[in-house]
């Protein structure tokens, strides 16, 4: 180690521990091996089909966003790069000039694109190039045609899935005011959860008690909700903490909740909507009943491979604190070390009053410290990164690709088997190619 | 600024992973944001690899910033040398690093490790990944070497004392890397010839190469410059340092593979008339054969890397007789090479990765066979044609489980299995021909083995509006593209973007019905290209009305 002393805020020694309603918390900074949040484009790409993301970065920017995109997508994707060159480095002036001519050439060849999102990264965050203020200007050059908004997707600012919490944030505040009583659902969900949840809100009376139901964001960028004082919201993805603040400020009122994962935790999430709205919780549960009972059968599958299994969460995607909870209570498993990668106690809150009992909570991460103690511990499933699952595997344990839990329908009870399914998988992968699946 | 889709090449650092990567004992600390991670899983998602790349990122954030990154950097590369042992350390930073200025190689140097340090500046705002590869595998090896360089000892006559009539001459294989297409195999193949005309592979790098390997570099006779892209830099300064001669035929195809046995034989003072008439693989035969002569003149589009697109240009031309109709790179480095031979074809070369540019070029020339990156892979199988991959950038199906190399004899072997299999097989060209009026074999049945391919949603083939689907169809069942690709991808195994968005054709001629029904009778999978080339030769003398005549004029106007 040299001998320079390092300011606190980079001391990369393991830290602090701090303690959750008596639950402790080991706080890390080291290497971190997550993914940054320009990734979260990849969905909400597909989620909002009227909507193009012009990144403004570099070349390992675009690099990223393909090699994370399964290399190639078909046909054109509705996104792309402006890619900085040191000629753009040279001045801020030209770098405004450059943007513009690469978005009006870019508007010129996709007349079917209604929202122009620019999406801030970490070489245009450190210039700092006012994507913002490009976006205004941006907006009344092409007044009537597109409206162009812009976030940060950059590493130095956003975790993996922080890039949708960002985005969802910029929509928020570019959203209409409305008086009207509504229950926003807030989180990009495939369409077909959309309409499963959709269903069990109108059936379950919730929707009619709460005036309307509205998802965030809407499959297309255009038909975003208006929001004001008499909306209130839950959350179905739990890494939305920018988007949830901004929801409080335009006057929304968050019903804080479980979130939708397994039978546990969506039953949870819909009677907290009934009781925010003042809908029947008997009604709540006759709409349930015939989704949980599919659920439990469903589950009742997997338990006897999961129960009992020790797993292992590398701080990913931000979901892993409910689905320890889903994992441990509904299919039996037992939680070895939980890594999340920033810990918003407010968003989580009723997850952590849940957190599995056995389950080490870690905030951050250095990658080479959390590997070795892994190692030790050996758990039988281990949820990880992309770049860490084929050396694990070679090393005899058994992955499941965080990444998978973002692209894959997941929540509500419909989901709950396919959801456990995940998990069961590389357990029975490795059962069915005559490799110990316990170490 | 540039505004890009998709991107051929990586930001230079890249090109400086798989330096490290390739090496068994080397370690790069990279000073880069969150984020930059994602590049681990080229390595271990793409290329399978069982280990971590050897890459240590100092994961900077926003809140660092107005701190003391340079102590993190420090940090970083103090706990990666004590936790890896390497004998060689890179040191360098990604495009956000480059622009806070901590000079990570000048941090490295002050803490004085018992290693080679290498400092890389690598540009990112200008450069890219094959260049930054050659770079650092440059700038390794001087630095592996320095002792030996800037000790009195240096003997540009030749490190190696011995004489070469004592042994069997020697010769280093450079430029095969993790990533590279096809390396893996390509060295055993070119191994494996050279041993059979008596020269040993001294070393090989940067693939599996420690450094004490690197060490004994000058130790060769010779050295092949096996990726020009990857080790031309460095073959030059071994030739100006070590007066090591360079073998510079890339041995890609049965000519240049004879081209590189004799150029290595005149370096080595060997004999090699006797090996090559008794071998040159399977190639020459195949092609010579009767079945064969459907492959005359084939309309192929080459792309991809200098190296790779100018030698598939030319074993299409002389080893297939296929005619070149496109050709281009994306190696700036190699564009005056690839220019060169598209003036031989009497074309335009295409310079650049402008890939919408590479896309529109093949939309125009309606090649039969393309010959490309899994990028053209992907417009290809859109635009219905037939394609084999012949150069990075790689996709996880470009590191086949079967020995598959590109070089050598073999490698010619599989390159004429892999071009010619997305084509039609003459003789099945002939059978379609002859049943195209059988109610169960036509575009609109699709082939018996697979009942999706007519039926499938948005291929609406009834007799009248199939012209434009009928290729895709066809492609999808002969064209060797698997429905499994996507899954395959690993990473995020994104479905296909409905995209293949109909193109309304510009107002076309009108067709008489006469014209129409006689067209139907020309088999479907050419029946798309003869529609094109009445309707703009239509077009072109300004005919309103396709008749007959016109079809049949078109047909002798574009006859070949």
């Amino acid at each position: 180690m040299s001998g320079t002393a390092a300011p606190a805020s980079i001391d990369r020694a393991l830290a602090e521990e701090t303690t959750v309603g008596g639950i402790p918390i080991a706080v890390e900074r080291g290497q971190r091996e997550v993914f940054c949040g320009l990734t979260g484009i990849v969905w909400l790409h597909r989620k909002m089909q009227d909507a193009f993301f012009l990144v403004v970065g570099s070349r390992t920017c675009a690099h990223l966003l393909q090699s994370a995109a399964g290399v190639m997508i078909f046909a054109e994707p509705r996104f792309a790069t402006a890619i900085m060159q040191e000629k753009d480095l040279a001045g801020l002036a030209d770098a405004n000039e450059e943007l513009d001519r690469i978005a009006t050439e870019l508007l010129a060849r996709r007349p079917d694109i209604g929202t122009l999102f620019l999406v801030g990264s970490c070489p245009s965050e450190v210039i700092k190039l006012d994507l913002g203020r490009a976006a205004e200007r941006l907006s009344l050059a092409h007044a009537g045609r597109v409206r162009v908004l812009a976030y940060s997707g950059s590493g130095i600012e956003t975790t993996f899935t922080e890039g949708e919490d960002a985005c969802l944030e910029t929509l928020v505040r570019a959203a209409p005011e409305t008086e009207e009583a509504q229950l926003l659902v807030v989180g990009a969900l495939p369409d077909v959860v959309e309409d499963q949840f959709a269903r069990l809100l109108e059936t379950s009376g919730i929707a009619e008690a709460a005036g309307r139901v509205r998802f965030l964001p809407a499959r297309r960028a255009a038909d975003t909700p208006s929001v004001g004082p008499n909306t209130r919201f839950v959350l179905a993805q739990p890494f939305l903490n920018a988007t949830r603040r901004a929801l409080a400020g335009r006057g929304a009122q968050h019903v804080p909740a479980l979130f939708p994962f397994g039978i546990e935790g969506t039953a949870a999430w819909l009677h907290a909507a009934a009781r925010a709205v003042g809908a029947d919780a008997r009604a709540v549960d006759a709409a349930i009943e015939a989704p949980i009972a599919r659920a439990r059968r469903a589950l009742a599958h997997y338990r006897p491979l999961l129960e009992g299994k020790r797993l292992w969460f590398m701080p990913d995607s931000q979901l892993e604190i409910p689905l320890a909870r889903f994992l441990a209570e509904e299919c039996g498993m037992r939680m070895t070390e939980v890594g999340v990668p920033y810990l918003d106690r407010q968003t989580l809150a009723a997850e952590l009053e849940r957190v599995p009992e056995g389950a080490r909570l870690v905030e951050g991460q250095d990658v080479e410290r959390q590997l070795d103690r892994h190692a030790t511990e050996a758990p039988d499933l281990t949820v990880c990164g992309l770049g860490l699952a084929n050396p694990l595997e070679a090393q005899g344990f058994a992955t499941k690709w965080a990444i998978e839990l973002v692209f894959t329908p997941v929540h509500g009870f419909e989901q709950a088997g396919d959801l456990a399914e995940l998990f069961a998988r590389p357990l029975t992968r490795r059962a069915s190619l005559g490799l110990e699946v316990t170490h | 600024m540039e505004l890009s889709v998709w991107t051929y090449e990586g930001p230079p650092h890249v090109g400086a992973m798989r330096i490290a990567n390739s090496m068994r004992d080397v370690h790069y600390v990279l000073h880069a944001p969150q984020g930059d991670t994602y590049a681990d899983l080229l390595f271990t998602m793409i290329e399978r690899r069982d280990h971590r790349p050897p890459v240590t990122y100092t994961t900077f954030q926003a809140r660092d910033l107005g701190g003391d990154t340079a102590g993190l950097v420090k940090r970083a590369i103090a706990e990666a040398y004590e936790r890896f042992r390497p004998n060689a350390l890179l040191v360098g930073e990604s495009c956000t690093a480059e622009l806070i200025q901590d000079q990570p190689g000048a941090l490295a140097r002050g803490l004085e490790l018992p290693v080679p340090v290498v400092p890389l500046e690598l540009p990112s705002y200008s450069k890219k990944e094959n260049w930054g590869a050659s770079e650092t595998f440059y700038h390794l090896v001087r630095a592996v070497l320095a002792e030996r360089t800037n000790a009195a000892g240096l003997d540009p006559a030749g490190a190696s004392t011995d004489t070469p009539t004592s042994r069997r001459p020697r010769a280093n294989l450079l430029g095969p890397t993790s990533l590279g297409f096809r390396c893996r195999d390509d060295v055993v193949e070119i191994t494996r010839l050279l041993d059979a005309i008596g020269v040993d592979v001294n070393v090989v790098a940067p693939l599996e190469a420690r450094c004490e390997d690197l060490r004994r570099l000058p130790e060769a006779d010779f050295n092949v410059c096996l990726y020009p892209e990857i080790a031309r830099t460095l073959c030059r300064w071994l030739e100006k340092t070590f007066g090591q001669p360079t073998v510079t035929t890339v041995p890609l195809g049965v000519e240049a593979t004879r081209a590189f046995v004799r150029e290595v034989a005149a370096l080595a003072g060997l004999e090699v008339e006797d090996f090559l008439a008794n071998e040159c693989g399977r190639l020459p035969w195949y092609s010579r054969s009767i079945d064969s002569t459907y492959l005359t003149h084939k309309r192929v589009f080459v792309y991809g890397d200098g190296t790779h697109a100018l030698a598939a240009a030319r074993i299409a031309r002389d080893e297939l007789g296929f005619r070149v109709v496109g050709i281009g790179t994306f190696s700036r480095e190699m564009a005056r090479e690839v220019r060169a031979l598209a003036a031989e074809f009497e074309i335009e070369a295409i310079i650049g990765d402008d890939h919408l540019a590479v896309e529109r070029a093949l939309e125009e020339l309606q090649p039969e066979l393309v010959l490309g990156t899994q990028m053209e892979r992907h417009v290809a199988k859109r635009l219905g044609i037939p394609c084999a991959v012949i150069s990075s950038p790689v996709h996880v199906q470009d590191f086949p489980a079967r020995y598959s190399p590109q070089m050598g004899f073999e490698g010619a072997n599989v390159i004429f299995d892999t071009w010619v299999h997305p084509l039609m097989m003459g003789l099945e060209e002939h059978l379609l021909h002859m049943f195209r009026d059988d109610f169960e074999f036509n575009d609109a049945a699709g082939a018996s083995h697979r009942h999706e391919a007519a039926g499938a949603p948005g291929r609406a083939v009834t007799a009248d509006a199939a012209h434009e689907h009928e290729r895709p169809a066809l492609a999808s069942s002969t064209a060797g593209t698997s429905s499994i690709d996507s899954a395959a991808t690993g990473p995020i195994a994104a479905t296909d973007e409905a995209g293949a968005t109909e193109r309304d054709d510009d107002p076309a001629a009108r067709w008489t019905d006469e014209a129409e029904r006689e067209l139907r009778k020309i088999p479907f999978f050419v029946r798309g290209k003869a529609r094109r080339n009445t309707e703009t030769y239509a077009r072109e003398l300004g005919h309103g009305t396709i008749t007959l005549d016109t079809l049949y004029d078109a047909k002798a106007h574009y006859a070949r």
